[in-house]
């Protein structure tokens, strides 16, 4: 197998008396390669990024992470290899912004440990990098969505780990922090980090990834490099609305088709 | 290159220190205080010469202060860690149902065990553990609200069914030599404790303490959503599992000497925050030295104050609730559900 990260005919639900979120999926995502997964609400994109992670266990089938089962790896050997930036954090305690990001070492301390200046020095790099070191010492409490979201992406590039998992990145982020998100995943994409991120939204799909994966209802519907995969007729398979595409700068634009959505909309 | 430390702010370090030896002087000055031979202090000298204030001091103050002072740790500690892991400031112990439980399996063992103490604490121990298990199973089986508010619910009914337990308990106990005992345990109080006391409650506040102050790192990891706690390399379950019993083992074995003793537990975390910020790294050597602070001098107003005792619970409850006022009108209590 090629892949960084394979699935092998996944199955997955979250209740027996309720459908199957994922009935059979399968994906390989080669290393040091930025994936979206694209689909409407409701697809199963959260639940994927869930069983890469290990947090939710298939019924059926196999996470591979290098080739090996993950249920091979041990929790603290798995958090170096994974990092995850959840869509929404909720912190009830107003840890600083600097104590949050330390967080992220935590794979790399023992059981009993404390954090060492090392790790106060990759804290603070990773916020230099997303350009935020003047929010060191700011309580998260007080961050808004969209600060508190790149405070998350702090801790997880702490992580220091080979694959980054986002979940919908951009849900809170205005376009200042959209643009800082997207040149982080280059740099972070260029020091050959494998990133794989869900979304709703083809323009992230378009600006940050490589390849596309696009989900409905637990199914692939299409996926490969973001040019022949974001057609017209297979994003309105994919969100069961008619779309079109557009082409700006060679740049393929996802926009709502206003012909074949009736009279109602105007 | 930016103006913040590379390490923890020196100022916290510092802190710590100085509310350690502020708690090394509460204890020394603490020996001294009391009724004997007259209100409010014995002078130094006496030791050496009086023989009554010797055995005053070796015999009875000292096991009581080392027993108070394990109550105010304990309590501050097991707070801290409940906060964090049930993700909400507003739990303690006694919103949990677990010194309800506790109270409730003293009185039991009182009535139909006898009340020798190993067995006591034994039966409060189990009841406090079934206090906890029940509000968080009846709190994950609530078909409404978030987590936060069906856990303080949960605890809420739980603590109210075995306080319930407690009333039909005292009603059953004989008023000449049961009720005064379990009537004790309601108000809270340390008067009695000899070093028999110290010896039993030691074994098991000393390494549920020790638990949970070296895994303070991991506390910090646990109060994050499940699946970022996860992605950091914690077994959220399991961590979760060993830090609450110790917080609620070392909880149940100060109940069972000192009986119900309030708000220590919901209010120390709180000001401890306060001074060191939410990194329990910080938080919980904080929580523990003030709570230790706070039960000794609670103590020894209760002891030393009029010439009769009065119940430990009711003092702690009226500093912690005035306390709890103060921090609530100042709104630096963050509350977010």
């Amino acid at each position: 197998m090629s892949g960084l990260i394979t699935l092998e005919h996944l199955r997955f639900g979250y209740a027996a008396d309720r459908p199957m979120v994922l009935p059979d999926l399968s994906l390989e995502i080669p290393p040091g390669t930025v994936t979206a997964i694209l689909g409407p609400n409701g697809a199963g994109k959260t639940t994927l990024l869930h069983l890469v992670l290990g947090l939710l266990a298939p019924q059926g089938g196999v996470v591979r992470i290098a080739g090996r089962p993950l249920a091979e790896y041990g929790r603290r050997e798995l958090s170096r290899q994974i990092a995850l930036v959840p869509q929404a954090e909720h912190i009830p305690f107003d840890f600083t912004v600097l104590e949050y990001v330390l967080l992220g070492r935590s794979p790399y301390l023992g059981m009993l440990e404390m954090p060492g200046p090392a790790d106060y020095r990759v804290a603070q790099e990773a916020l230099a990098l997303l350009g935020l070191p003047d929010f060191a010492a700011r309580p998260v409490t007080a961050l808004s969505g969209g600060e508190r979201q790149m405070a998350a992406l702090a801790r997880a590039l702490a992580q220091e780990a080979r694959i980054l998992l986002l979940d919908e990145p951009t849900s809170h982020l205005d376009l200042s922090n959209k643009g800082r998100l997207l040149q982080t995943l280059r740099v972070l994409a260029g020091r050959g980090t494998t990133i794989v991120f869900t979304t709703h939204d083809p323009e992230m799909a378009v600006l940050a990834a490589q390849y596309v994966v696009l989900m409905r209802a637990g199914e692939i519907v299409d996926l490969g490099p973001i040019e022949t995969v974001m057609t017209a007729d297979r994003l309105t398979a994919t969100y069961g609305t008619p779309v079109q595409v557009v082409r700006v700068d060679e740049r393929p634009v996802v926009l709502l088709d206003p012909a074949g959505l009736g009279s109602a909309g105007g | 290159m930016t103006t913040t430390a590379l390490r923890p702010r020196p100022s916290v370090a510092a802190l710590l220190a100085g509310l350690g030896l502020t708690l090394v002087a509460v204890l020394v000055l603490s020996i001294f205080f009391g009724r004997y031979p007259v209100p409010y202090w014995i002078p130094p000298d006496l030791l050496f010469t009086d023989d009554m204030a010797q055995r005053l001091v070796l015999g009875l103050r000292l096991p009581r202060l080392i027993v108070s002072l394990a109550l105010g740790m304990s309590l501050a500690a097991a707070g801290t860690v409940m906060q964090m892991i049930f993700r909400n400031p507003l739990v303690e112990p006694g919103f949990l149902g677990v010194t309800q439980g506790a109270a409730f399996g003293a009185a039991l063992s009182i009535l139909f065990l006898g009340s020798s103490l190993l067995v006591v604490q034994g039966v409060a121990t189990f009841f406090a553990l079934a206090g906890l298990a029940l509000s968080y199973l009846l709190a994950r089986y609530m078909r409404f609200g978030g987590w936060v508010l069906r856990l303080v619910l949960a605890g809420i009914a739980v603590s109210a069914l075995f306080s319930s337990g407690v009333g039909v308990l005292k009603y059953l106990a004989d008023p000449l030599t049961q009720l005064p005992e379990i009537t004790f345990w309601l108000l809270g109080g340390l008067w009695g404790v000899t070093w028999r006391d110290v010896w039993i409650v030691l074994p098991v506040v000393i390494p549920g303490l020790l638990i949970v102050y070296l895994m303070r790192w991991r506390l910090n990891l646990l109060s994050l959503n499940d699946e970022t706690a996860f992605s950091l390399g914690t077994a959220p379950g399991r961590e979760r599992t060993v830090l609450l019993v110790a917080a609620v083992a070392t909880t149940a074995a100060v109940t069972a000497i000192a009986g119900i003793v309030g708000w220590v537990g919901l209010i120390v975390p709180h000001l401890a925050r306060r001074l060191t910020g939410a990194n329990a790294q910080h938080t919980l050597p904080a929580a523990m030295l003030i709570g230790g602070m706070f039960a000794v001098i609670c103590d020894d107003l209760a002891r030393a104050l009029l010439p009769g005792e009065i119940p430990l619970g009711i003092l702690t409850a009226l500093f912690g609730a005035l306390l709890f006022i103060i921090l609530m009108v100042r709104t630096t209590l963050r509350v977010q559900s």
